[in-house]
């Protein structure tokens, strides 16, 4: 084999190109994990998407078994599907990490987000207001003469949907929780 | 974590020193500071765990990954609150990236304290918390004992990494009951070993079939312990597939082994990255598709299957997508593997094999370490072969810093067992090599531990010369001393059109005259011809020494895969080019 020659002042400074060969579609996926409810268990788990460079698109989290000491922590995320593939490895080997479920490739899963949504309006508006709730199944949790506090579950997109429409009607503010989700069916 | 209920009544302190004898711990290396005093004072009243005391707590860590590595055992260190705790983070974040078990233990402001920025507090479990495998704060006495066998087991299960225990100073102080390791419960942390026998079947039937395979073989294979390297000698001498290794799993197969074809990647031999582009079967036996291996992703190993077998699944279609990807212990699924493959009758492709194992010879024929040694300068190929040559049989370990001379050692030394080659893999940690040669010879006390390092490594972590002296650590420390970064400078030479930034050292001390200052012994060689007698001074002195090696300036490592190529593109050591690049380097330097 004949020595290459080498260009000098070669524009590229970096050794390689990293760029792999893997499907660049980015998908959306809901992750389920499992962790024990130790201090810093949430921060590890963040910590690994920010250092990692993931997307965290919503997160909840919460203890759901006080005797185990278990949380649960529900991410929605997204990337291509070797991104989504590497975090659930990655997130699955943090040592606190008891199980990782990815709900959008198992099955079908329940996706619910609450919110509360703060609207400042009378007269027209007011009642325009208290109408889109109504067709919303959202419900009246605080009252004043010239405002409402509505809280509302549902998926993302029902959410997303009651928001435009109340935005020009007087949304003021606007609380989340993120997505919680659980897979359909008797089957843990 | 088990809560401790009973037990033998002791203090935080004492359970510290306790839960490392019971772990088997007989070497700490450490440095002492006002949050751990009460841990200091247990260990000046017992004999049995040596306490080590470093210059640096970067040092201790380092000195810790040595030991681990050249014992197969979990390293210990121990170091104060706040700088203490944060000068671990380069050894920490070293451990991680290449898999080494090693527990740090840091003493904390007391827990009513912490969050007031208290003198010397750091957010310890906060700053670590990425740079470690698992890292625990211990806020209570009674989970202390606890904490700590989970971490010793931490460390060392599945794939081993650095672990840290933070402990505030009331909780050392503070007494409670002593559970021992077997009276402890290691959470759910148990991955798992054997590899899926569907899998393994499918590597067996590869193997069989293959008509130019390679095993590419990495860290995970010493990390898996002795047996795992005996097994893929086995495998690899009954099959006669050729077999190349990253830089962290060299010594795994013997360099003396028919089948070697030498380190591969970025400054790999011709042979083994020209297998690795020619082959159809390739199997990868516990290393991770580094970016120094793989080169141009999309041109890497074009035409193979690939078979990856690795205890972490993180690492599997990471960066190469696996055919055949086998989760689990490298021993257990190669165990399995030649099991299955004898008891098929051990069947080869023979002809396809046959004449892959002839082109290969091609290749090695290239020969594409030679150099010339010629005139009155030491060329450092030369000084790393005498080296080799004059130690090659005597009972050895070998740790490097990290740039050309590290390339170089990996190149030119040849290493026949595993655990006997400490180098920052991952990382890439200039100042690694002579603290982890320090652990390494506090492990085996009676070999022969030398540290190949360049002059500005070595100067990173040169205070620990001072701990050397203090325990007579016979350790040699050679310095290749181009009066350079050799390896930035290779790079700005040939990807910065020859501007030299900032990669010159102007004002190097006499080592000879350091050497002396600690109360070691200094040698300087600059002469090809005196080499020899000066390198067996080094190894006859009963002592740490410094070797001043004064070798060629603007020497190169060669082979290389240059800027965006692939595995068959590689730059070759080539005369006229050096002649081209010595006489306009020498110009601008």
């Amino acid at each position: 084999m004949p020595p290459l020659k080498l260009k000098k002042g070669s524009t590229s400074h970096s050794a390689y190109n990293l760029r792999p060969t893997f499907s660049d579609v980015q998908e959306r996926h809901t992750l389920a994990v499992l962790v024990d409810n130790e201090a810093g268990v949430l921060a590890r788990v963040i910590g690994l998407f920010s250092g990692r460079g993931y997307n965290i698109e919503s997160l909840t989290v919460a203890e759901v078994d006080h005797e185990g000491h278990t949380s649960r922590i529900t991410v929605v995320t997204t990337g291509t599907p070797q991104v989504i593939e590497q975090i659930k490895a990655q997130v699955g080997r943090i040592v606190p990490v008891h199980d990782v479920r990815d709900l959008t490739v198992e099955g079908k899963a329940v996706e619910r987000e609450l919110a509360l949504f703060k609207v400042q309006g009378t007269g027209d508006k007011r009642i325009e207001a208290l109408r889109l709730a109504e067709i919303f199944r959202a419900n009246v949790v605080d009252s004043t003469l010239d405002s409402f506090v509505f809280e509302i579950t549902g998926d993302v997109g029902k959410i997303d949907a009651f928001a435009e429409l109340m935005r020009p009607i007087g949304l003021v503010e606007m609380a989340r929780t993120g997505v919680a989700a659980l897979s359909r069916g008797a089957t843990v | 974590m088990t809560k401790n209920i009973g037990g033998r009544q002791m203090t935080g302190a004492q359970m510290v020193v306790k839960a490392l004898k019971d772990q088997g711990v007989d070497a700490v290396f450490g440095y002492p500071g006002g949050a751990v005093l009460p841990i200091y004072d247990e260990i000046f009243q017992q004999n049995e765990i040596r306490h080590f005391l470093v210059r640096h707590e970067q040092a201790a860590v380092h000195a810790a990954e040595g030991y681990a590595r050249s014992t197969g055992k979990v390293g210990v260190a121990l170091v104060t609150s706040g700088p203490g705790a944060t000068n671990a983070v380069t050894g920490l974040t070293d451990a991680l990236m290449d898999s080494i078990p090693i527990l740090v233990i840091s003493g904390q402001v007391p827990t009513f304290m912490i969050g007031s920025d208290a003198f010397q507090e750091a957010d310890t479990v906060g700053i670590t918390r990425p740079c470690t495998k698992h890292n625990w704060l211990v806020k209570d006495t009674a989970d202390l004992s606890g904490v700590l066998h989970e971490a010793f087991h931490v460390a060392r299960s599945g794939r081993p990494g650095p672990v840290l225990v933070d402990i505030p100073k009331d909780v050392q102080f503070a007494s409670a009951g002593y559970l021992p390791p077997t009276k402890v419960s290691t959470s759910h942390y148990r991955p798992r070993l054997q590899g899926d026998p569907v899998e393994i079947e499918r590597l067996v039937a590869l193997m069989e079939g293959a008509e130019r395979p390679v095993f590419y073989t990495g860290g995970g294979v010493i990390n898996s312990g002795p047996e795992a390297s005996r097994l893929l000698c086995e495998l690899v001498e009954s099959t006669g597939f050729p077999i190349t290794s990253t830089l962290m799993g060299l010594g795994a197969y013997p360099a003396s082994g028919d089948r070697w074809l030498g380190m591969l990647g970025m400054h790999g031999t011709y042979e083994a990255n020209m297998a690795m582009h020619g082959c159809d079967l390739l199997i990868n036996v516990g290393a991770r598709f580094d970016d120094r291996i793989t080169g141009r992703i999309d041109a890497f190993s074009p035409n193979s299957r690939k078979v990856h077998i690795d205890i972490d699944p993180s690492s599997i279609n990471k960066v190469i997508k696996a055919d055949v990807p086998i989760l689990g212990d490298v021993a257990h699924v190669l165990e399995e593997a030649l099991a299955l493959w004898k008891a098929r009758g051990s069947r080869t492709n023979a002809g396809p094999l046959g004449a892959w194992q002839k082109r290969v010879q091609e290749w090695r024929d290239v020969r594409c370490l030679d150099f010339k040694q010629e005139g009155a300068i030491i060329k450092p190929q030369y000084a790393v072969s005498r080296l080799e040559a004059l130690t090659k049989d005597r009972d050895r370990y070998i740790c490097t810093e990290v740039g050309q001379h590290q390339m170089w050692a990996a190149q030119y030394m040849g290493f026949e067992a595993p655990n006997r080659w400490m180098t920052s893999g991952g990382l890439g940690t200039m100042g690694y090599g002579q603290p982890a040669s320090m652990g390494v010879q506090v492990a085996h006390p009676e070999s022969l531990v030398i540290n190949v390092a360049g002059e500005a490594s070595w100067l990173m972590n040169m205070q620990e010369m001072g701990t050397m002296v203090q325990y007579r650590l016979p350790v040699k420390q050679f310095i290749l001393n181009n009066e350079r970064l050799g390896m930035v400078r290779q790079w700005q030479e040939l990807l910065h059109g020859e501007r030299y930034s900032q990669s010159w050292s102007e004002a190097l001390p006499d080592f000879v005259k350091l050497a002396e200052a600690f109360g070691a012994k200094g040698i300087r060689c600059q002469d090809p011809a005196d080499l020899d007698d000066a390198i067996t001074e080094m190894l006859d002195h009963d002592g740490p020494v410094i070797f001043d090696c004064l070798v060629e300036k603007h020497e190169n490592c060669f082979p290389m895969i240059p800027s965006g190529k692939a595995h068959n593109e590689m730059l070759m050591a080539n005369a006229k080019m050096q002649g081209a690049i010595n006489a306009t380097g020498a110009v601008l330097v």
